[in-house]
């Protein structure tokens, strides 16, 4: 509360004129680990903390802190961060949270080093390398830590870990969100096991409030070092594209381990971790982008688990009928067509936030709504790999249908898959183990969840992707779905080992089994439906299944073959 | 102005309606095609196959329903679930998608023929209309090919014998070499000898194909090249012809329409000047630029043509009309053309009807003073093709969405496509034909803007730009127009719609309060919640609005639907329902009631708005965040200088070059193929070739890199 009226106010531009005057910073070089070279000695001033004359009243200290709070590391780290075209902590809380609704917390902290001359004044910051508080985005509730690279870097110190421990404890006990914007340095390394302990706590609370509140982690800059679990750790990680670098260790230290050269935008840009270790969401071009777009993408999601997934007013009628989606399917079940222009036409206002766009993309999923309600989209995706399920995607999705499942969204499961990916790429790295994670995810899921066959369901697949048999609360068939163990040939092969008319045999197959028919009078599917009703239907659903319940034994937790 | 003309037009309307012949001429602008019909006790056929596809085919079919006649229609295998085949009484597949093996197929469709007992065949334009070939196995079988005979296709599908034929019958010709050249080195002398510049075309083509204009010794030689390579695939035919190139002049044709009895009518003219590529894009009924006098001339001689080869069935009669109005045979379409609809508005006669009529043996029901000029019409040729590029290159894609302004009143949309269907590269891009109508020539255009604001294509990039730009042209509303239109008031090619100040604040204004309205839904969560929401209460933005390189300040009040919007230095008032997900966005600005529409909207504050017919990206920010944008950094873009990509999709005819290769700039790099046009792709600076990512033959999309250059 106290904090408020402060932070209001315009950050850098008020304050230039004081900079020079009352202290003089010490040289902190940025990079990874920066912190280690902190406290380089400067030849300005040093018996400059004058605002400790006792004859100055509280009252003055106290707006005194709150202005230095509010430069950080001072203007000309400020500039150099704008520079680097990345914005300050407190620029990016801003912009983040709706006009004037930051609550800051914990601006009088400072680090509690005291060696390697670390207990100097021009080493301490108001507020340490953090900005920690809570706030609004579109009027609901969220908590946000923003780290501070003007100050040491951004580097954890247990002051600053101790401050993000204290909002997502808060948000805890609450139910909202927590948005952490990462741009740090790594460890303090000043302070040693402190920094360590800090990050521990952090990771039990991630781990604590996972499932509980959203979790979402913002990648600002680097990251690196034990620091990369929180965000591992948490719902979703999002990445902005050149400024933002993810790795465990850096070029230096994987050219001396294992003699490879390689960037840092190679080993953990966003490029890298959005298309090939699937280990961010997804990534925007800038800070002002990315905050942008975080905000959107907040609004598909509930506060906590214990709330329903969000309405939102809809312009789009639910009845509406999308007849483009009666021609998509083309006739030959060999030909390839793109399953988010079925999704795109299905949901409210052809509105779609995809998760994971650039990673295993034979699977499709993301949030979007339906009649104003949020939903999670899994959909296969014919144009990549035919749309089979593989190692990534099996991953991929089951990620997806967890966070759904906890977080009370629907899922809508748009099937057309083909199987699971053979070979021994895919044998020796476990795809048996992997693919079975997105079996039980779909399998453990309690939220509605509702199925659209487009065309083929063969084999194993078929039972993974949502079907009746996992507790699909409505399963629909297109009048072009297959529902078979595999496709004619395969089949016919099979059954018809060594017999001459295979093409005849063919046929017949083709006749009884690549037809939603099988499934349908086993009601296996509640119904055949034209697709152009597809958006209609699933508006109708959703609103009888809002009250769904539906509940899995008690047990400790469940044991997901990771 | 054409007040005048209208009057005795009048009288003749009523005078036929007396004889009752045919129906008010409204009834042939209405969205659902209902033509006029001349006498429903005349029993034609029982069945016809249309040996076409797309919008034509449809057109066709109705006029068979319209008549009684059952309609099968033929079509590819990628065609299966095309409008045309859904709106057929039967359908019948004659082979894979390229066109050469389906519908040009004429075995397979005589196959067709065969087995749904069609008695009559309409061929539409294209594909087999004029081949003569066609005609006669349909004869010899005893099917009926509802267009001229044999010998009049014969006669007039050869440019070189119909110029013949045109002299005697005393039409006027242009000047040229009355025979087929062989050799590249045989055009340049016969160029040399006509006098630059000379017209390249091909013997047995038609629709702008095959067909390029040379200035020197050079161009004659690559024209020679193209022509011929692009004659054989479109034609099957690489015979060539030269002759003058009349330089400024006006394309105007006349339909013509004729019997078996030795009836001939004209049907007035279609003024098709504004072309690009030799391709006509808008045309309309009748033309700004003849009298009275120079109409009946040339449809005199139209008809002495028709009459010289015993013409029976419509046709048309293209004329080049210099600016004295001395006007030049070019050549006779044996067929019915694509612009048909625009004749059909003004005199309310039914072509397709009468195209069965006559084939059927029938006498003409007009006689020439029966004819009226009614009201004017327009006709828009909507693409499926990227106007920023040399005027239209093709593009593909699915119509994602896709909704004809076919609710206005006195709006013909004649398409062979819907929401859903896919726009291959193995058909012509033509989406649709919008044809609006008025008593005044006026009236037609404001039809006209209007239609092209509400018309809805999504998926594909669309010519609606410039088309909507064209119909609003002071030289085009003054009807100072000719076949070089295009290249003269875009000369550096089109570049959409340019802003003027109040414009630019009335597009501004527009995204700010679509800008508004979305902020303001994101605060309306619904039902009741653990955690209550505090939106943020505001009735006064201030926002800012880049557009192209422009940053504008943007401050905003609202009140109910109205937007009070002071940008740029002025104030504007948008009202409207800003209803986010509708397609269309009708919206009132400053008391002008436009229709935009909004192609994209993201989270960042981009938002795309049609406005004026050209695609406008805004992005619309708050105050902060546009300050706070000031220190993002600029991305570089892609050089592209050293890179060739395909500009549209299509297939590699020919590479020249390879790796280790020093091009010269302007040099030929490859050769694409789409749509049955050949386009030369070239180096943009010299360099030596890197790579090359693609081979002869193989298909590749708009986009995809083709040549590295160092």
């Amino acid at each position: 509360m106290m904090a408020a009226f402060a932070v209001t106010r315009g950050t850098s531009g008020l304050l230039h004129g004081l900079r020079a005057s009352f202290r003089g910073f010490a040289q902190v070089k940025r990079g990874n680990v920066a912190a280690a070279a902190a406290v380089a000695p400067t030849s300005r001033r040093r018996d400059c903390r004058w605002y400790c004359v006792s004859n100055l009243s509280v009252r003055e200290r106290i707006d005194t802190k709150r202005r230095a709070a509010l430069v950080g590391g001072g203007q000309s780290r400020i500039d150099a961060q704008h520079k680097r075209g990345k914005l300050t902590a407190r620029e990016r809380v801003e912009l983040l949270l709706d006009p004037d609704s930051f609550v800051e917390s914990d601006m009088f902290v400072e680090h509690r080093c005291s060696d390697f001359g670390m207990e100097q004044d021009r080493n301490k910051f108001p507020g340490d390398s953090v900005v920690t508080g809570r706030g609004r985005i579109n009027g609901r509730l969220v908590y946000v830590f923003s780290q501070d690279f003007t100050v040491f870097g951004g580097s954890l110190s247990g002051a600053h870990a101790q401050k993000i421990c204290k909002i997502m404890d808060q948000a805890m006990t609450v139910g909202a969100p927590v948005i952490g914007l990462n741009d740090s340095g790594g460890a303090r390394i000043q302070e040693g096991v402190e920094s360590l302990a800090g990050y521990a706590d952090i990771f039990l609370r991630n781990v604590m409030a996972s499932g509980v509140v959203p979790q979402i982690s913002l990648i600002m800059g680097p990251c690196a070092g034990g620091a990369v679990y929180s965000p591992a750790l948490t719902d979703f990680t999002f990445m902005v594209k050149d400024t933002s670098y993810l790795f465990i260790t850096g070029p230096d230290v994987v050219k001396s381990v294992t003699n490879e050269d390689v960037t840092q935008e190679e080993l953990g840009g966003a490029k890298t971790h959005t298309s090939v270790s699937g280990v961010a969401h997804h990534a925007f071009e800038d800070d002002v982008e990315a905050l942008l777009n975080v905000r959107e993408f907040f609004n598909f999601l509930p506060l906590s688990n214990q709330d329903a997934a969000p309405v939102r007013e809809s312009h789009d009628p639910s009845d509406r009928l999308v007849p483009a989606l009666d021609t998509i399917v083309p006739f030959e079940s060999t030909k390839a067509y793109d399953m988010l222009d079925i999704i795109h036409a299905t949901v409210d206002e052809r509105d779609f936030f995809e998760i994971m766009p650039n990673y295993a993309k034979n699977i499709v999923v993301g949030f979007a709504r339906m009649n104003g309600r949020t939903v999670g989209i899994v959909g296969n995706q014919p144009k990549v790999a035919s749309g089979c399920l593989d190692i990534n995607s099996s991953v991929k999705g089951a990620r997806f249908v967890r966070f759904c499942d906890a977080f009370n969204i629907p899922i809508i499961t748009f099937v057309d898959v083909p199987g699971f990916l053979p070979g021994t790429a895919q044998e020796y790295g476990g795809i048996i183990r992997h693919g079975a994670k997105l079996l039980y995810a779909f399998a453990e899921a309690t939220v509605p969840k509702i199925t659209v066959i487009t065309r083929k369901a063969y084999g194993g697949a078929y039972d993974v992707m949502s079907s009746k048999h996992l507790r699909g609360d409505v399963n629909y068939a297109w009048p072009t779905a297959e529902v078979a163990v595999m496709g004619a040939k395969g089949a016919v092969q099979i059954i018809f080992r060594g017999k001459d008319n295979q093409a005849e045999a063919e046929a017949e197959y083709v006749e009884k089994f690549a037809n939603p028919f099988p499934a349908a009078v086993r009601g296996f599917v509640d119904d055949i439906i034209e697709p152009s009703s597809t958006r209609k239907r699933i508006c109708r659903d959703l609103e009888v299944l809002a009250s769904k319940t539906q509940k899995n034994p008690w047990k400790k937790h469940a044991n997901i073959p990771l | 102005m054409a007040a005048h003309r209208l009057s005795p037009s009048l009288n003749r309307l009523l005078f036929t309606l007396k004889n009752g012949s045919f129906h008010s001429r409204c009834c042939a602008v209405q969205s659902t095609a209902s033509y006029s019909s001349s006498s429903s006790s005349e029993k034609t056929f029982d069945k016809i196959l249309i040996a076409n596809r797309g919008e034509i085919a449809c057109r066709v079919i109705k006029t068979c329903r319209k008549m009684g006649i059952k309609s099968v229609a033929v079509h590819s295998d990628v065609d299966s679930s095309a409008v045309h085949v859904k709106m057929a009484d039967e359908a019948f597949c004659v082979g894979p998608a390229p066109t050469s093996k389906s519908y040009l197929n004429m075995d397979a469709i005589m196959d067709a023929v065969r087995s749904t007992g069609a008695q009559a065949v309409h061929p539409g334009y294209g594909f087999l209309s004029e081949n003569k070939e066609f005609a006669r196995r349909l004869a010899a079988e005893g099917v009926t090919f509802i267009g001229p005979d044999t010998h009049a296709i014969q006669a007039m599908g050869d440019k070189i014998e119909s110029k013949l034929i045109a002299k005697a019958a005393q039409v006027n010709t242009i000047p040229g070499f009355d025979g087929v050249v062989e050799t590249a080195e045989d055009a340049v002398k016969i160029a040399q000898e006509i006098g630059y510049p000379v017209m390249i075309k091909a013997s047995a083509g038609g629709g702008g194909k095959g067909m390029r204009i040379a200035w020197n010794d050079e161009e004659t030689r690559e024209g020679f090249r193209f022509s011929s390579q692009e004659a054989a695939s479109s034609f099957g035919d690489d015979r060539l012809l030269i002759e003058k190139y009349i330089d400024n002049p006006r394309h105007i044709e006349i339909q013509v329409l004729a019997d078996k009895h030795g009836n001939a009518l004209w049907l007035n003219e279609r003024e098709c000047s504004i072309q690009r590529r030799n391709q006509k894009v808008v045309e309309e009924a009748p033309s700004t630029f003849l009298d009275p006098e120079t109409r009946r001339a040339m449809g005199e001689q139209a008809v002495q043509l028709a009459m010289a080869v015993d013409y029976s069935s419509a046709g048309t009669v293209e004329f080049l009309v210099d600016s004295k109005k001395n006007f030049y045979f070019l050549e006779m379409n044996t067929r019915l053309q694509v612009e048909h609809p625009i004749t059909e508005c003004i005199t309310g006669l039914d072509l397709v009807e009468q195209m069965i009529r006559v084939a059927k043996g029938y006498q003409l029901l007009h006689k020439q003073e029966d004819i009226p000029i009614n009201g004017w019409a327009i006709e828009s040729r909507v693409y499926a093709e990227d106007p920023y590029k040399s005027f239209g290159l093709p593009s593909i894609g699915r119509l994602s969405q896709y909704q004809e302004p076919v609710n206005l009143s006195n709006v013909r949309v004649d398409s062979g496509i819907q929401e859903g269907s896919d726009i291959s590269i193995y058909y012509d891009p033509m989406i649709s034909k919008l044809v609006t109508y008025g008593s005044t020539r006026a009236e037609a255009l404001a039809r006209m803007e209007d239609a092209l604001d509400n018309y809805v294509i999504r998926g594909v990039t669309h010519n609606i730009p410039l088309l909507r730009e064209i119909i609003t042209h002071p030289r085009f509303i003054s009807g100072d127009i000719s076949t070089n239109f295009l290249p003269e008031v875009y000369p550096d090619g089109f570049k959409g719609h340019q802003l003027d100040v109040e414009k630019r604040r009335e597009l501004l204004a527009s995204a700010a309060a679509l800008y508004i309205t979305a902020q303001l839904r994101s605060q309306e969560v619904l039902g009741s919640l653990r955690v209550s929401s505090v939106p943020v209460k505001c009735s006064k933005w201030e926002l800012c609005a880049e557009l192209g390189d422009g940053c504008y300040t943007v401050d905003v009040t609202k009140s109910a639907n109205v937007f009070t919007v002071e940008v740029d230095g002025g104030k504007v008032e948008v009202s409207g329902e800003w209803n986010l997900a509708a397609t269309l966005l009708p919206v009132t600005i400053n008391g002008t009631d436009r229709t935009l529409q909004c192609l994209s909207r993201d989270a960042s504050g981009r938002i795309v708005l049609q406005f004026l017919g050209t695609s406008f990206q805004v992005r619309i920010l708050s105050k902060l965040a546009a300050r706070l944008n000031a220190f993002m950094p600029e991305k570089v873009a892609e050089d592209t200088s050293s890179i060739l990509r395909s500009p549209m999709p299509g297939t590699v005819v020919a590479v020249s070059v390879k790796p280790g290769d020093t091009v010269a700039e302007g040099q030929e790099i490859c050769v694409i193929e789409a749509m049955k046009m050949q386009n030369s792709l070239t180096a943009a600076k010299q360099a030596k070739v890197k790579s090359v990512h693609c081979r002869p033959g193989e298909t590749v999309g708009e986009g995809d890199l083709l040549v590295e250059l160092e």
